[in-house]
């Protein structure tokens, strides 16, 4: 803990002397982005999202050798029956498919957990380690710095997304055999377009933790301490997934975040089957729209004391 | 948050806090105006575009039946949504175990066996996917999270896939008799969903006689196409079945949805229909299947199993639109024929089992019998006591001496056809 206050201290005289350096000029455009770049290595180089980032790399390095431990005695499906997480009967067939059951798994719960834990430290953090009024201090302006600090957390949500990708994919290569593959459909597609369909996905994964994020970065502002907005976003999302499994609970269900999230898996069908992913990616513009305007509310006009 | 820091204000400041205050809370107005808004385009969206029925020339009920009639639709593809709510007691687990040991139970036990899925149609919404080039490419799957099942003919050879599992069931068509069977039980499969809508309406104006009005009732917009709506209703009284309707697509007269809903009020009982539609020949890679490297592949030569998967099609109740005969031999397997009582809409099914009936708890069948009373309710009259077993369409009694009235009736008409056949 100590070494991420380092960090967050020395970040913020960072951006409090740029902010100086600032003041003497005019304040151009580009310092938004330049608070942006700053807020990311800070966040990157924070112990915490290391290690959350590499418990997100090990997922798929530890399903792709126990599919391959499991399958090593010649028994050709994993999952026979269709259990498991998606697509897992296929890995065995097609290395890339690794990479949609690695999505498929940290989906429900490590990559939200890991971006309602960098929202939720996002202002609280900063409340808690008595940085947020040094940052303030910069001619940054409250909400210039919510928004870095949204985009911050949606880089963040694309990064981890990218990491589960990537190291899924390597692992696949490296387990599996690779070549053309065949869509939930039944129709074949090849190794190139599976590749493209894959980014696809891993960018919708990405899109679908947005509402998580904003969800994050509001409570984030409601309180002072940093483990207690991490503690509370992390809390909502497994609410949510619970009420989310709950059958009578049908008529609310098609509006909490985590709704549709597995429908990235339409991506690949033959031709894809748009309606769900249309519908998440509204779903969780909502949740931005309805909590950055309410993390707005509330950060413009709290009182600042630490 | 140091208690000390809140001491500095006076009574001066309090009139600057609430002024703040005031301005502070009207930012709430911002994020609670977003969820006015998403609410209010949630709320209205579908009300706007349900308004706008088209407008078409009138035609009479004959006419849109020929129209379906010389419905030559042979390129197609879209989605069907289909809905069906038989008000069966929800069995949760049991009823996937049901339908693995009802279809997947003879010794190939692959989920890939399409008569494996026949069940899974019975209850809930499901979301399927059509595509058809002529008469010997079709495509049928239907869509699951994140995985789904395929049916696809191409010429001769019939393909069956579950990505799910990744098994593949596979069957010639046309060669021999089993393989025929195998290739019909297919054809079966996607006449028995109402996915092909055409299959239903002529299975319904096939009853349309004196007891049965026949109307055109309006017009409306199905999957963005104009269609024209077919009513069906019965005449006489007693029957479980309220009214069918059918949209008729007015270009190609191809029926776009089916709806039964019951007499007894409350959402539909099957509510199939087009959300999408392209009349456009769809991409020859549609229909082109060959297994994916591993996939376990199950060849489809047992007719025994195909049989099997006739009887139940039968025996499935949201099946029989007035084909209440079906039903009972699905029943009736192991006894004599059933006699029908009363014709059209109000038929019921009679047939005797020959055995003890069901046990209750009054024939001292201990738990048994409570547990098979608790699903359905008891009734007695002139043919002594016995159980109604009802769902929203079909509705069976059995009687404690073994006799079993089925049919798309209310239960007092069963009673008082038991009464009468006593």
């Amino acid at each position: 803990m100590s070494r991420a206050e380092t960090a967050d201290s020395s970040g913020a005289a960072e951006s409090a002397a740029s902010g100086r350096a600032a003041a003497a000029r005019a304040p151009s455009p580009l310092w938004t982005l330049g608070l942006l770049r700053n807020e990311l290595s800070t966040t990157l180089r924070r112990w915490r999202t290391i290690a959350l980032l590499g418990v997100l790399a090990a997922v798929p390095v530890l399903v792709g050798v126990a599919v391959k431990i499991e399958t090593s005695d010649g028994s050709s499906t994993a999952g026979g029956g269709g259990e498991g997480p998606a697509f897992i009967a296929q890995i065995t067939n097609n290395g890339l498919f690794l990479v949609f059951t690695a999505l498929a798994a940290t989906l429900p719960f490590f990559l939200p957990m890991a971006v309602g834990v960098v929202a939720g430290d996002a202002i609280a953090g900063e409340a808690n380690a008595g940085t947020l009024r040094y940052l303030l201090v910069a001619p940054a302006g409250r909400t210039r710095l919510l928004v870095t600090k949204y985009a911050t957390t949606l880089a963040f949500c694309v990064i981890a997304t990218l990491v589960v990708a990537t190291s899924a994919l390597i692992v696949g290569a490296l387990l599996f055999p690779l070549g053309e593959l065949t869509t939930i459909s039944g129709t074949r597609i090849s190794f190139g377009e599976g590749l493209g369909r894959a980014l696809l996905i891993a960018l919708i994964v990405a899109a679908s933790l947005i509402g998580i994020a904003a969800l994050g970065l509001f409570v984030s502002t409601l309180t002072n301490s940093g483990i207690a907005a991490m503690a509370t976003t992390v809390g909502l999302l497994i609410t949510v997934q619970i009420l989310d499994q709950i059958p009578q609970l049908h008529a609310i269900q098609p509006y909490f975040f985590s709704h549709y999230w597995l429908s990235f898996a339409d991506l690949m069908r033959d031709p894809v089957y748009w309606d769900d992913l249309i519908r998440n990616l509204e779903l969780q513009a909502l949740y931005a729209a309805v909590f950055g305007a309410a993390a707005w509310a509330r950060f413009t006009a709290k009182d600042i004391t630490a | 948050m140091a208690p000390y820091e809140s001491d500095d204000s006076t009574i001066e400041d309090e009139a600057d806090d609430m002024r703040a205050g005031r301005r502070k809370a009207a930012r709430y107005v911002v994020p609670v105006a977003v969820v006015g808004v998403a609410a209010a385009t949630i709320g209205l969206v579908p009300a706007f575009a349900g308004s706008g029925d088209p407008d078409l020339p009138k035609v009479s009920a004959q006419q849109l039946i020929e129209k379906i009639a010389a419905s030559d639709v042979q390129q197609l593809s879209g989605t069907v949504k289909i809905s069906t709510d038989l008000g069966l007691p929800n069995l949760g687990g049991l009823e996937s175990s049901l339908g693995g040991v009802a279809g997947g139970g003879d010794s190939s036990g692959s989920s890939a066996d399409p008569s494996s899925k026949l069940l899974e149609l019975a209850s809930g919404t499901h979301t399927l996917r059509v595509a058809a080039d002529g008469e010997d490419k079709q495509k049928l799957s239907l869509l699951d999270k994140a995985a789904e099942y395929s049916v696809i003919r191409n010429g001769d050879e019939v393909w069956a896939y579950d990505s799910a599992s990744n098994e593949a069931y596979h069957a010639q068509d046309g060669s021999s008799g089993s393989a025929g069977s195998a290739g019909k039980g297919t054809k079966d499969r996607s006449q028995d969903v109402p996915a092909t809508p055409k299959e239903l309406a002529e299975e319904a104006l096939k009853a349309a006689d004196d007891t049965t009005s026949v109307t055109v009732d309006g017009t409306a917009q199905v999957a963005g196409r104009d269609a024209y709506k077919l009513l069906i209703k019965p005449k006489q009284s007693g029957s479980t079945v309220g009214a069918i309707s059918i949209a008729v697509d007015a270009k190609t007269g191809l029926p776009l949805k089916f709806t039964l809903t019951p007499t007894s009020g409350g959402s539909a009982v099957i509510d199939a229909g087009f959300t999408q539609v392209k009349f456009a020949k769809p991409a020859a890679s549609t229909f082109d299947f060959s297994p994916p490297k591993g996939a376990k592949v199950t060849e489809g030569d047992e007719p025994a199993s195909e049989g099997r998967a006739d009887k139940e099609r039968h025996a499935r109740p949201g099946n029989d639109n007035g084909n209440v005969k079906g039903n009972g031999e699905g029943l009736g397997k192991e006894s004599d024929g059933p006699d029908v009582m009363g014709e059209g809409w109000s038929a019921i099914a009679q047939f005797d089992t020959g055995g003890e009936g069901l046990p209750s708890e009054g024939s001292g069948g201990g738990d048994a019998g409570r547990f098979l009373d608790s699903l359905g309710d008891q009734v007695s009259g002139k043919f002594g006591s016995g159980t109604v077993f009802s769902t929203r369409l079909v509705n069976a009694l059995i009687t404690d001496d073994g006799k079993v009235y089925a049919g798309a009736v209310t239960k007092d008409a069963l009673v008082k056809a038991a009464n009468a056949a006593n």
